[in-house]
């Protein structure tokens, strides 16, 4: 590797390993927010759980629940951690440092990702938690191999979008704290978290073909329940589909950023909190 | 200057550097605003090694110009190189070599700690580990935050985060370091000790230049090599200080506390002889203190006849050699803390 390219990498691994550091430290240090990010948005699954085993359904829709509440977790570190971040910085005054940096801002980004996604795999134990051992729900054997790359490509495809989603909602300004809240409950809705993505017919269709929240947990039921997660599509397809959609967030993210820091340095109003 | 410095580009270098802002739109019953021209072609040569001041009023083009130069503002026209580079063209490797501080901004996560923080703005960097770590104790240790090394940013008080703010600027070590009024609402012994800090920084280090923006005239005059007093995005004049100070001489500098009669004072600038006369309040002590300068050959008792005149009781007189205030308002018509446009 030539010299430039080298010293451009390196630069760019240590900033994302330093926004990386921020998210882990962020994460540990204040208990409230574990609370907050670990326990309550699990106690949805283990309503529906208990709906469904009161109501007498097949006990596959138990683990239903179980990986879309898991989920759900990710979905809401991806608004909160990932999309409303950049507006965040800009409050704090933090913004116009990033774009002043040498580094690149989707190495900024991807340390967000990876830290919000290895936070929140921590988190999300508290939901296999209560899922497997408290209310003791069960799925059948399964490949862990098939279940590292699914979860991996959901996850990478997410991010992806959260990435994308943080210099979008930036533009949005003050706006930014309601789209979040306007995407957090449509989106678990439209992903099927609480009942198989099937349910929603072309709805659930259009749904996934915009954000992959759906796709991957639809993919992930697949491999851990097999025939009883009443897949959406073959999950070779979603496996694909999913792998696009991280391609195609990480371009957009890319372009929105350009966009973004274009837009800043012809207007002047976008890393100003201010402005 | 070292030999070897002259034969790199200079630090700084503008030519024709002009931005304008685009007005509100009108709505809602607001009528549109005015385009802005925050700078109005400006010419500049800052060599390395340098301090260099840049001195103006609320709205002078000041932020606009430390912007363009850290690369967060396109400019409308002209052109603007740091380091070599063009700000526009190449912002990668002029963000390689320059750091930004403003004056209370408050950077960093509250979670962090000090430490913590100043590691994360070096990674940002890229300065490796084995020289980073000993480079931020160090600055914490002349910004005077060793007690609260591993304190978390959040419970750190307005002037400790400025502090670590400032510490943060030169934890790159860069090239080029912009302070835009760094002291900003610092303590008295803070802001001495970070001025201190600044000129050794730049006395120890070959070829470091700073780029200073300060409301703090005795600042501009303790630290920078040259100051450019700049207006309405217009630098109206650049010189070392004694230079300066050399523009504005051939006068005499008088300070008067006076008491007038019915608690209203004449214009003084209309008084035969006066130039450039300015003034405060005391209501405490029912005067004002009235500044002006005198050409030679006008002598100051004849000013103070034409006050007595009117009924204004004179309390103190005294004199004074020429300085940065006297050339500020000389050079700009108004003083420092006069509101200009928007910045």
């Amino acid at each position: 590797m030539s010299g430039p390219l080298a010293a451009s990498l390196a630069l760019n691994l240590r900033a994302t390993a330093a926004r990386t550091y921020v998210r882990i430290v962020g994460s540990i240090r204040e208990w409230t927010w574990i609370i907050g990010d670990a326990v309550l948005p699990n106690l949805g699954m283990c309503a529906f759980v208990l709906l469904y085993r009161t109501l007498g359904a097949p006990r596959s829709f138990e683990a239903l629940a179980v990986f879309g509440g898991i989920l759900s977790t990710y979905w809401l570190n991806v608004l909160w951690g990932m999309g409303s971040q950049f507006y965040w910085e800009k409050q704090q005054g933090q913004l116009q440092l990033y774009f002043a940096a040498p580094c690149s801002r989707m190495a900024i980004l991807t340390g967000m990702a990876i830290g919000g996604i290895l936070m929140t795999t921590l988190r999300s134990l508290f939901g296999v938690f209560m899922g497997f051992v408290v209310l003791g729900v069960r799925v059948p054997s399964f490949d862990v191999g098939v279940l590292a790359l699914v979860f991996t490509l959901t996850m990478t495809s997410l991010y992806a979008l959260g990435m994308t989603l943080a210099s979008l909602f930036l533009l949005y300004g003050r706006e930014a704290w309601h789209l979040s809240n306007a995407l957090q409950e449509p989106v678990y809705f439209l992903s099927g978290l609480y009942f198989p993505l099937r349910a929603l017919g072309a709805l659930g269709a259009a749904a996934a073909g915009l954000v992959p929240l759906g796709l991957g947990v639809d993919a992930l039921r697949q491999v851990l329940m097999g025939a009883h997660a009443e897949g959406f599509l073959p999950l070779r397809a979603e496996t694909l589909i999913l792998a696009g959609f991280t391609l195609a967030f990480l371009v957009l993210a890319r372009a929105a950023l350009a966009y973004l820091e274009g837009l800043s340095k012809r207007e002047g109003r976008l890393t100003q909190r201010w402005q | 200057m070292p030999a070897s410095d002259t034969l790199k580009p200079p630090a700084v270098e503008t030519v024709g550097l002009t931005r304008t802002f685009r007005g509100a739109r009108a709505r809602r019953g607001r009528p549109a605003q005015a385009e802005v021209r925050a700078l109005a072609g400006v010419d500049t040569r800052i060599e390395r090694g340098e301090i260099f001041g840049l001195l103006g009023p609320n709205g002078a083009g000041k932020t606009t110009f430390l912007k363009i130069l850290t690369t967060l503002l396109s400019p409308t026209a002209g052109t603007a190189r740091v380091a070599g580079f063009d700000v526009e063209r190449e912002p990668r490797e002029v963000r390689r070599r320059i750091s930004l501080v403003s004056g209370g901004e408050t950077s960093g996560y509250g979670i962090l700690t000090v430490r913590e923080c100043l590691w994360m703005f070096s990674q940002f960097y890229g300065v490796p580990n084995r020289v980073a770590w000993p480079r931020i104790d160090a600055l914490i240790k002349i910004v005077d935050l060793e007690e609260q090394t591993h304190t978390r940013i959040n419970r750190l008080s307005t002037g400790q985060r400025q502090r670590m703010n400032f510490a943060r600027g030169f934890v790159s070590d860069p090239e080029v370091i912009f302070l835009d009024e760094p002291t900003l609402g610092m303590d008295v012994n803070a802001a001495r000790a970070l001025r201190g800090y600044v000129a050794r920084w730049v006395r120890e280090r070959a070829g470091r230049t700073v780029l200073l923006t300060t409301h703090y005239m005795a600042e501009a005059e303790e630290l920078c090599d040259r100051i450019a007093i700049i207006d309405r995005g217009r630098v109206l004049a650049c010189d070392s200080v004694p230079g300066l100070r050399r523009q504005v001489q051939g006068g005499q500098h008088v300070e008067l506390e006076v008491r007038p009669a019915d608690g209203a004072l004449p214009d003084l600038a209309a008084l035969a002889g006066v130039q450039a006369a300015w003034g405060a309040p005391h209501p405490e002590r029912g005067t004002r203190t009235v500044k002006f300068r005198l050409p030679p050959d006008t002598p100051l008792v004849s000013v103070l006849r034409q006050l007595e005149q009117v009924g204004v009781r004179i309390d103190g007189v005294a004199t004074r050699e020429t300085n940065l205030e006297d050339v500020f308002i000389a050079v700009v018509g108004r003083g420092l803390e006069d509101t200009g446009g928007p910045e």
